[in-house]
């Protein structure tokens, strides 16, 4: 659907808490217009905690039950729970949480919620770091990043958080990006007419949190996508589908970019090209991602 | 009514169902285990017709219990020693966000090394999370007890969960007769939940966000001031369910035998039911000790407190410590005789790691107590070899 005929209804309020060109919000405006106002969210402790505004106000036009940091599958379990039981069947519950919420701390509620079958959407915003603490590493950082945990540059690769989801063989999960509200709208959109457990993850260029611009929320997540940074699609029982760039670089119809061009925007980035190129780290990054990408040409 | 002879956690599980939860969520850990057991039989025979989530730890187990409270349905859960420590977060959220969920939590040692019998510091530790914490002392009292939890817990004046304490094995697996009434009886006693907020897709709210210090403050004073109404609303609570089922556990006390006591032995849990059968024989021989079992730990019965110190001298046992000051019971009853009362008050450590405490050994702490020769905080029966 095109962002003109998504439907007007906002249920992210004026007046929230985010910072310039943040991109959470940017995505859950496009998942609450996906969603409609029948949706219950909950929130554990991640940057959303912060932007839905101070006590008693609030910014979302659907009612929020925040939760402890690793608590969000757990939380929504017993919400879809309570709502089977009041007969309200067709609310959606929509557990939102960050990457350290998912990839880390909330990593075992998580597979414990989808391994029972809950009836919710998990998504998960990755920023690729803990923003809300003030940018410390995650499971879901990059190599070589840096972090204030991560002086020197992060000497560890990310988890593949799609791996561990696919394993537990649920009916739908999917990779977007906030760079494609298109694309984030129709997996939301069918995430939320299939029954069970639904994961879908949402690359979130952060602007101080990787040291770029404000205005360049956009272009830092294309550019993902075009390097093969970060992958966009579909996998519905088991069978995966490749979206957008992401699919015209699976089957070859593209060449991906070199992932230089993405990396050397951003300031996290920046000890790799100053004082001097650090040719081997550059090298083996680049090796990673041609490798992922070698590893889904043999998915099913 | 019908009698049912079985275990405390059977008879826990069987009170659970009766309250008609419309969400049980929980995760096993001996000596609990048997309660979830006893609800999936529920589950399987249809007697239990609400959702039974067998979730991957206590720390989601309370998550659960606080979304679907939440969402404006009455539950229910089991714990034990580590499984209540791992819940600590998610004890002080469930309070703080006002949520009426029951637990049974058994009394057991916490590790390590490894051991499962009764002793109380599991629950004593969790005394600052704001929820009421309710010590049985019968498997009679366990079952009265989990019904009148949920009225308790949802009285518009106190709206917090309730922490139904009982022993490991001497209660959880020893059988003793109980009366179990009608569900009718039941359904009218407590009849069913109606939530006094919710998540509402039609007046859509945002609750627990950011909050600004002064409105925290008034957070804290609301659940204060709830516990204050729990001193007087359980026993009133108490005494209905008396007046229905002719039988009353005590409100915040059980007193036995006070009438011409010049010592009150203040104990509580199973020990406090033992501590009856020590009674009777120290009376025998003349001495003026009765009993006060303590039913109510939070809230904190001060009022009650000053009210035994006024007729006796008061002997207090903990199956407890809190390391490097002394027992809780016995460090909390001083502090609520200060400048109250002029009441001596001897402490006694006893039946930590579920070491056995009798009626005799009971007896023993009494009359040493009685003749003076206790020391400050003593551990009884702790052997050297």
């Amino acid at each position: 659907m095109a962002i003109k005929d998504m439907p007007t209804e906002e249920c992210m309020l004026p007046g929230n808490a985010s910072c310039p060109g943040c991109p959470a919000t940017m995505a859950l405006r496009i998942v609450l217009k996906a969603l409609g106002k029948n949706t219950v969210m909950t929130v554990p402790a991640c940057c959303t905690a912060v932007i839905e505004s101070l006590y008693p106000n609030t910014s979302f036009d659907v009612p929020v039950m925040n939760i402890a940091f690793e608590a969000a599958a757990a939380g929504a379990s017993g919400i879809e729970a309570a709502l089977r039981q009041l007969g309200q069947k067709d609310t959606t519950v929509l557990a939102w949480a960050g990457d350290g919420g998912t990839y880390d701390i909330g990593l075992q509620a998580l597979s414990g919620a989808l391994e029972r079958g809950t009836n919710f959407i998990y998504i998960c915003y990755n920023n690729q770091i803990y923003s809300n603490t003030g940018i410390q590493r995650s499971g879901a950082t990059p190599y070589a990043a840096w972090t204030t945990t991560t002086v020197g540059g992060k000497t560890e690769f990310r988890k593949e958080m799609g791996d561990i989801i696919r394993a537990h063989h649920i009916p739908y999960s999917a990779q977007t990006c906030i760079s494609y509200p298109e694309d984030l709208y129709a997996k939301v959109k069918k995430a939320k007419d299939i029954h069970g457990p639904k994961y879908i993850e949402i690359l979130a260029p952060c602007p101080p949190g990787w040291r770029f611009s404000m205005d360049k929320t956009v272009e830092m997540g294309r550019l993902a996508v075009e390097t093969g940074a970060w992958t966009m699609y579909e996998c519905e029982n088991d069978i995966m589908t490749f979206n957008g760039k992401s699919k015209l670089i699976l089957d070859k119809k593209i060449e991906k970019k070199p992932l230089e061009e993405w990396i050397k925007l951003q300031g996290r980035f920046s000890h790799l090209f100053k004082p001097k190129r650090d040719e081997e780290k550059l090298k083996l990054m680049q090796q990673h991602i041609d490798q992922i990408w070698e590893r889904y040409r043999k998915c099913p | 009514m019908t009698m049912m002879i079985d275990t405390g956690n059977y008879i826990a599980a069987k009170a659970a169902i009766m309250a008609r939860p419309a969400v049980v969520a929980a995760y096993p850990i001996t000596p609990q285990t048997t309660v979830v057991e006893g609800i999936a039989k529920y589950v399987d025979t249809g007697e239990y017709k609400g959702e039974y989530i067998c979730v991957e730890s206590e720390h989601s187990a309370m998550s659960a219990c606080i979304g679907a409270s939440a969402a404006g349905v009455r539950t229910f859960t089991a714990t034990s020693s580590h499984g209540l420590l791992l819940m600590h977060e998610m004890l002080h959220w469930a309070a703080l966000a006002r949520m009426p969920i029951v637990m049974c939590n058994i009394n057991r040692v916490v590790g390590p090394g490894w051991n499962i019998w009764a002793d109380q510091n599991d629950s004593i530790s969790q005394r600052d999370t704001g929820w009421i914490q309710i010590y049985c002392s019968s498997n009679q009292e366990i079952f009265d007890t989990v019904i009148q939890s949920f009225k308790i817990a949802e009285h518009e004046k106190i709206i917090l969960p309730v922490m139904i304490n009982y022993d490991a094995f001497v209660l959880s697996h020893t059988s003793m007769p109980a009366d179990i009434p009608t569900q009718k009886e039941i359904d009218d006693f407590l009849p069913a939940y109606k939530p006094h907020w919710k998540l509402d897709v039609n007046n859509p709210i945002t609750f627990g966000n950011i909050i600004a210090p002064m409105s925290y403050y008034k957070v804290r004073k609301a659940m204060q001031d709830a516990q204050e109404h729990a001193k007087t609303i359980i026993p009133k609570i108490t005494k209905e369910w008396e007046q229905t089922f002719k039988r009353n556990h005590g409100g915040l006390f059980e007193e036995y035998k006070t009438e011409d006591a010049e010592f009150i032995l203040i104990s509580s849990g199973a020990l406090g039911a033992e501590s009856k059968a020590a009674i009777d024989e120290l009376q025998k021989k003349g001495l003026k000790v009765g009993l006060a079992r303590l039913r109510v730990f939070r809230p904190f019965p001060t009022e009650e407190i000053i009210r035994l110190s006024k007729k006796a001298h008061l002997i207090v046992i903990d199956r407890n410590i809190s390391i490097g000051n002394e027992g809780a019971m016995f460090n909390e009853i001083k502090a609520a005789l200060y400048q109250k009362s002029d009441a001596k008050v001897i402490g006694y450590i006893a039946g930590l790691g579920g070491t056995d405490v009798t009626y005799k050994d009971i007896e023993k702490m009494c009359e040493k107590a009685v003749r003076g020769k206790t020391k400050t905080n003593e551990w009884y029966g702790l052997r050297e070899d």
